[in-house]
Order: C-alpha cells, then structure tokens, then sequence
C-alpha cells in the first residue's frame, strides 16, 4: 500500500479514502445494501479540499492509484506507475496552467466521462483546480457528478469549499485537509529525499509545512540563499533611499527565483514543439511555421509574468513570517518561531520597535500583497511597503 | 518530377541573382517626397506614412493630369497571390496608362519579391509601380535589386521629421505651395504647438492658408491656437516636483484632454521620485556615482536639483501615495482623475500635506 506513503500529515483524510478503495475493491454486489458490506464507504464524487501546499492533487492521484491498481494501490505495478506519469487509460485529468477552465475542456471531459473503464475496474476524473471554473462551468459538470455511470469516479480539488457552487457541493463528498505540521514534513523530506535531518526541519519550519515550497528549499542551495537574502535585505532597511535599493533587490531576487522555476520548463517546450512540428535542431524555423512557435514563446511570457508575480508572493510571506517571528518575541507568546535560524537579529528587531509598528507593518505587507494581485506594478508596491518599515525605524530613533 | 521543380526554381534563383549580381554598382537617383516623379518603377521607402501617402497622391495627380483614362489598382503585398502583378501590369485593349499601388511592401510575402524582382528586369510599358515600403528587414532582398536596378527606376525616401528645424522647413514649404506669405515667429509657433504629428502640423497649415486672406503673422496663430499646449507626463511630473501646483494641474488637464493616460503618468512620477529617492542624501560627484546608481550622470543632476526642498519622510510619503494612486487608477477607485489630481496635491506640497 505504498502509493499513501508519500502523503504527510494527513492521517484522517487518508484512512477516509483507504477505506474507501477497500470498500471499492469488495466485488460489486447489486443485492446488497449499503450498510451490510465495506461499500458504503465508497462513492462516486469526491471533493479534497484543503490549504495550498497540502498535497491535495497528490492525494487525488494516490486515490485514484488505489483505485485503477489490482493490488488496491502497490505503487508499483504498471497501473500506479502509469497513474503517477498521468498517462493511465482510465484516468482523465483535468489541470490548467492559466486563470481559468474553459467550458470546452470540461465538456470533452463529461462526454468522456460516459464510457466505461477499458481495463481498470473503475474510470477516474480528476479536476485538479475546480475553483478556477467558472458559474457555466460548473453547471456543465452537475449532471455528471450527481448521476456518473456505475464505474465511473469524480475526484475534485479546491482550496477551499466556498470555492465552489453550492449545487457542486451537495453532489460530492468533502474531504477536509490541513496543514501539516513542520515535523510531519520534515519527516517527509528525511524519508522521500534524504535530507539530513536539520535542513529537513529548518525547511519545513521555513517553508510554513508548504510542502512543494520546503522541498525546493531543502533541496536547492540557491533558493536557500535567495530566502536569506530576502530577510537581510528588510532587517537592513533604514532610510528612505535604502528602501528604494531595498525593492530593487527584491524584485531581482524575485525574477531570478522565478526564472530558476521556468527556465529550464521553457527550453524543453520549445524543443518539443519544434520536434512536433519537424523542425531540426538548428535550423532555421520556416516561416509558415513561425507563427506557431510565437505562440508558445507569447504562451511562455505569459506565465513569465504570472511566475514573477507568485515570486513576488512568496518574498512577501517569507517577509511576513518575519514579522510574524518578531511579534511574537515582542508578545512573550513563547510559540514556535519560524526563522529560528536568524534569532539573534530578530531578537534585535523586537527590542528596536513596538508591537503596534510591527502590525502596520504586517498590514504594510498584507497591502503590498493585494495591490500586486490588482496589477499594481510591481516595484511601486514594494517601494511603498519598505517605506513603511523606515516610519518604525524613525519614529524610535527620534522620540 | 522532382528534378523538373527544382531545376526550374534553380533557374528563377540564378535569374535572381544575375539582376543583383551583374549590376552592383549603379545607384538608383534617391529623391525627397516632394520631388517624385513618374517612372517604371518608384520605390516609397521610410516610416512617415503621412509624407509617403502625400507623395504617392502628388504622383498619381500628376499622370492623371498628363492622361485622364490612367487605370489606378491597388495591391496588397501581405496577401499577395501569385501572378497578381503580371496580370495588372499587362497590357490591356485601349493601351490606357496604369498606375499600381502596392501597399505594405514590408510584410509581402516570398513570392511577391520573387515576381517583383522579375519584373524589375521587364518592365511593361506605360505602366507606373509604386512599392511603399514602410521600414523594416522584412524584402531586403527585393530592395537591394530595386536599388540595384539599371532601368527607369527611382526611390523616393520619407524618413521621420524628428528636428525641430526640419518640421520649419516643412511648414514653411506647405505655405510657399500655397502661394502664401508668412513669418518666421509664426511657423516657429505653429511648429511648437505641434510638435508630435506631422499630419496635424500640415492640416493646422491648410487651415490657416484657407481662413485668412493676408499674410500670416504670429497674431494669427495665436488666434486660431492660443492655449494649446502640447504637454506629456514628465512635463506633469517636472511640475509638480518643483512644487507649482496650479500648473501641474493644468497641465494635467491637458494631457488628459490630449489623450495621455493615467497609468503611465503615475509611472512617470515614480520614474522620476524613485531617482530622487536613489540620489537622496548621496555625496560625491554624479560621474563616480553614476556607476553606483545604475543611472547617467545627468540624471543624478537632475535629481539634485529636483530635490530641493525635499525631505527623506515626504519622499516616503510621496512614494506610498504613487502606490496609493497606481491602485486606484486600476480599478481600486473609482475616479482614476480624482485620484490623480489628490497625488499631484500631494507631490506639489513635497508629502509634507
């Protein structure tokens, strides 16, 4: 049963779906009745919710794998390998790279949601960003989640409930996830990466149990570096010219993180779409051709840009968990500190300013975070959130 | 099969090469756009589209008036089909004179330069070729051979105005086509008044040679165009740094009125405060610290000098307000002039309100 090994933290969720896939590995008995066998715990629509980096689609996938595997889930015959590259033939995903989900995409996925398995015992729909559908959208989806035929299973996954009509969400079956606990993901990173332990906990603590985002740090010395920098370049910042330099710095280690995410992605699709469409390597793209390939590269600028802006977002809850460190030490609240690795200065931070300062400046941030996801630019709501951080600073050198 | 097609495409290659490579040399006469004049091929190279439409319509008026029945067809060499041009260019039953247009020489396509170049070698009679070539890379190949040519061709060259003095000399030479006298301070008024578009300068010409009846003096132009004041976001900008605060908003007024917009107006302020903000309490000479600031030497200059009077805190508060303002601008607000004119009070009183 190894395909749950990998999920960290989330015992209860996960004894819900193993039963379930027992229940769904008992032979289909009509005469029965849903009390008398393990069936009951079955279902037919599912919905996982939970915070961002919680492992959500991962558990999806780890379901589906118990299902669409004749060992109920051993993560390693043909079906659960075939499930983990996502090419198994009874497993249709839906997952999107852009803001939203056609109407389209979903609609192929109902009408392909119709026939019965080809070699599984069971079809498996999994709709990895259910939130990002709009109203119409999920109206199409409502037929086939409330009345899927026999084999067929839906797998939904949101943030959150309220991400979703209440007509999806009295179709499906909640599964609730939380957040893990540092120790949980750290064990997760000791065991599935082996990482020594200490940066396996410093990560995960660092990574506020995000588990994607603590991997990468405890893997990645640059994404490491860029974090520390990040704190250094807010601890450094006095004066209003600092600021200034202070957003600059930010931005760049911002970009630079966000390139290191999608360079490497970037190459690989242009060579791809260069192999599909038969050009050589080297050669020079045909002109009937060229509009294709700018497609891809305007596709690629594009999550540049939405890449740049979930860089900027993750310098400003890094920034956050900052202030958060020094308003507890200013509080005596004698809870866990994130950046345990830098307590010396932050000890010097609580001492230099006042608790309500350091709440202006977590609203400071709070803001900063809003007006970049309302299309401010960029650097202006970094400038004028620094800015914020000099007032502290000013107010307790000349009293 | 196979063979057949690619010796024949061997063959118009060779052919190609033969007209460019044979005659490298000879130079085609390169004229003005007010000196064009009827021949086989007239090749309208250059960015300004205003002078080149003028001198394709001087032309055309031009053979119209030497023979009425002159047949004018227009091509498109973006969507060209192949044959288009041998079709038009062949002779017709009245032997009437034609004129072809083609347009958008810098986005045609392979087989266009192809056909051209041919033609370039044969040439039909009583027929005028007009290629307008709007700038670019894009048929360099087919401008080299018609550069290149031997035959009845000339290239007319429409680059951009971009000098002050050069828009006088246009202005001046609109009124003397007029038959009309004029001063030099009011084509100076009238070339400062328009500064951005070439057309709007000619249409403001036409105007006043067709109201006014003597000569044109200054009086005249500031009667017809008194108050207009051609104005962009830095001017906005420079204005309220220095602290003018009813003329930052009149300016404003009139870059809103003049079609400029308020996203990049509040990137202009914090263009220029960031520099500020970057100069702030920095010594030494601009050329040392140029190299430290990622900025020129006469930028930090600038920078000194707009900070006079400035605090580090109204910076601050400048700045957060540019925030404030870009925000609402972006659908935060609901009144994008409003919150712009509250960031200009705010600027104009150096945060300090």
């Amino acid at each position: 049963m190894s395909v749950w090994d990998e999920l960290t933290g989330q015992s209860e969720a996960i004894d819900v779906f193993r039963a379930a896939a027992s229940g769904a590995a008992a032979p289909v008995d009509h005469t029965a009745t849903h009390a008398s066998t393990g069936s009951g715990a079955m279902t037919h629509s599912w919905l996982i919710t939970g915070p961002p980096g919680s492992g959500r689609s991962n558990l999806a996938y780890a379901f589906a794998a118990a299902l669409l595997c004749r060992n109920g889930g051993c993560g390693v015959c043909a079906d659960c390998r075939q499930v983990a590259a996502r090419t198994h033939p009874d497993l249709a995903v839906l997952s999107t790279d852009r803001v939203i989900i056609s109407i389209e995409e979903v609609r192929t996925l109902v009408s392909s949601s119709q026939y019965s398995p080809s070699v599984s015992r069971y079809r498996v729909m999994v709709i990895e960003d259910a939130d990002r559908m709009a109203e119409r959208t999920s109206n199409v989806l409502l037929k086939a989640l409330e009345e899927p035929p026999e084999r067929t299973v839906w797998i939904l996954c949101a943030p959150s409930e309220a991400d979703l009509l209440p007509t999806v969400r009295s179709r499906v079956r909640s599964v609730r996830l939380r957040v893990p606990s540092a120790t949980d993901v750290a064990g997760l990173l000791e065991r599935r990466d082996g990482v020594e332990p200490q940066t396996a906990v410093r990560a995960a603590r660092e990574a506020q149990s995000h588990i994607g985002m603590a991997h990468r740090l405890a893997t990645n010395v640059d994404a490491r570096q860029r974090r520390a920098s990040t704190l250094s370049v807010a601890l450094g910042i006095r004066s209003v010219p600092d600021a200034i330099m202070g957003a600059a710095r930010l931005l760049e280690l911002a970009k630079a993180d966000a390139e290191a995410i999608t360079e490497e992605r970037d190459a690989e699709e242009r060579e791809s779409t260069l192999r599909s469409l038969g050009v050589e390597p080297g050669q020079a793209v045909p002109a009937a051709l060229r509009s294709q390939v700018k497609t891809l590269e305007e596709d690629q600028k594009r999550r540049a840009t939405r890449s740049l802006r979930d860089g900027i977002d993750r310098i400003l809850v890094d920034l956050l968990s900052l202030y958060r460190d020094a308003l507890l030490i200013q509080l005596g609240a004698g809870l866990e500190l994130i950046n345990v690795a830098i307590q010396g200065e932050l000890d010097a931070l609580a001492e230099r300013t006042e608790p309500a300062e350091t709440l202006a400046v977590m609203d400071a941030i709070a803001i900063a975070r809003r007006r970049i996801s309302h299309n401010v630019t960029p650097a202006l709501s970094l400038e004028a959130m620094l800015i914020t951080l000099t007032h502290s600073t000013n107010r307790k050198a000349t009293p | 099969m196979a063979a057949v097609r690619g010796s024949r495409s061997g063959a118009v290659k060779s052919a190609a090469g033969k007209t460019s490579g044979k005659s490298p040399a000879p130079v085609i006469p390169q004229l003005t756009w007010e000196q064009i004049r009827p021949a086989a091929v007239v090749l309208v190279s250059g960015t300004e589209s205003f002078l080149a439409d003028r001198a394709i319509r001087q032309l055309r008026d031009l053979l119209k008036l030497e023979d009425p029945s002159l047949e004018v067809t227009d091509i498109d060499a973006a969507s060209y089909a192949p044959g288009e041009l041998l079709t038009m260019a062949s002779p017709s039953l009245f032997g009437e004179p034609r004129m072809i247009r083609v347009t958008s020489v810098e986005k045609c396509t392979d087989n266009f330069i192809l056909e051209a170049i041919d033609y370039l070698a044969y040439p039909a009679d009583d027929t005028y070729v007009v290629l307008r070539h709007g700038g670019g890379v894009r048929g360099k190949r087919l401008l080299d051979a018609v550069r290149a040519a031997t035959g009845d061709v000339i290239e007319v060259v429409c680059t951009e105005l971009k000098k002050d003095t050069e828009r006088y000399d246009f202005a001046v030479a609109e009124f003397r086509a007029a038959g009309r006298r004029v001063s030099p301070g009011a084509v100076r008024a009238l070339v400062s008044a328009f500064s951005d578009d070439l057309a709007e300068l000619s249409s403001a010409c036409n105007q006043l040679v067709a109201d006014t009846s003597d000569e044109i003096t200054e009086a005249t132009v500031e009667r017809y165009y008194a108050g207009r004041v051609e104005t962009n976001a830095f001017a906005v900008a420079d204005s309220a740094i220095a602290g003018r605060y009813g003329e930052s908003l009149a300016l404003l007024r009139h870059a809103l009125a003049t079609g400029a917009d308020p996203v990049p107006m509040v990137a202009a302020f914090a263009m220029k405060l960031r520099t500020m903000a970057k100069v702030l309490g920095t010594r030494g000479g601009s050329g040392q610290l140029a190299g430290q600031l990622g900025l020129a030497p006469w930028q930090i200059d600038r920078a000194r000098r707009d900070l006079q009077g400035w605090t580090g805190e109204g910076l601050g508060r400048s700045i957060q307000m540019l925030a404030e303002t870009d925000e609402n601008i972006k659908g935060g607000g609901r009144d994008p002039v409003y919150s712009l004119e509250r960031m200009i009070a705010t600027i104009s009183a150096r945060g300090e309100l």
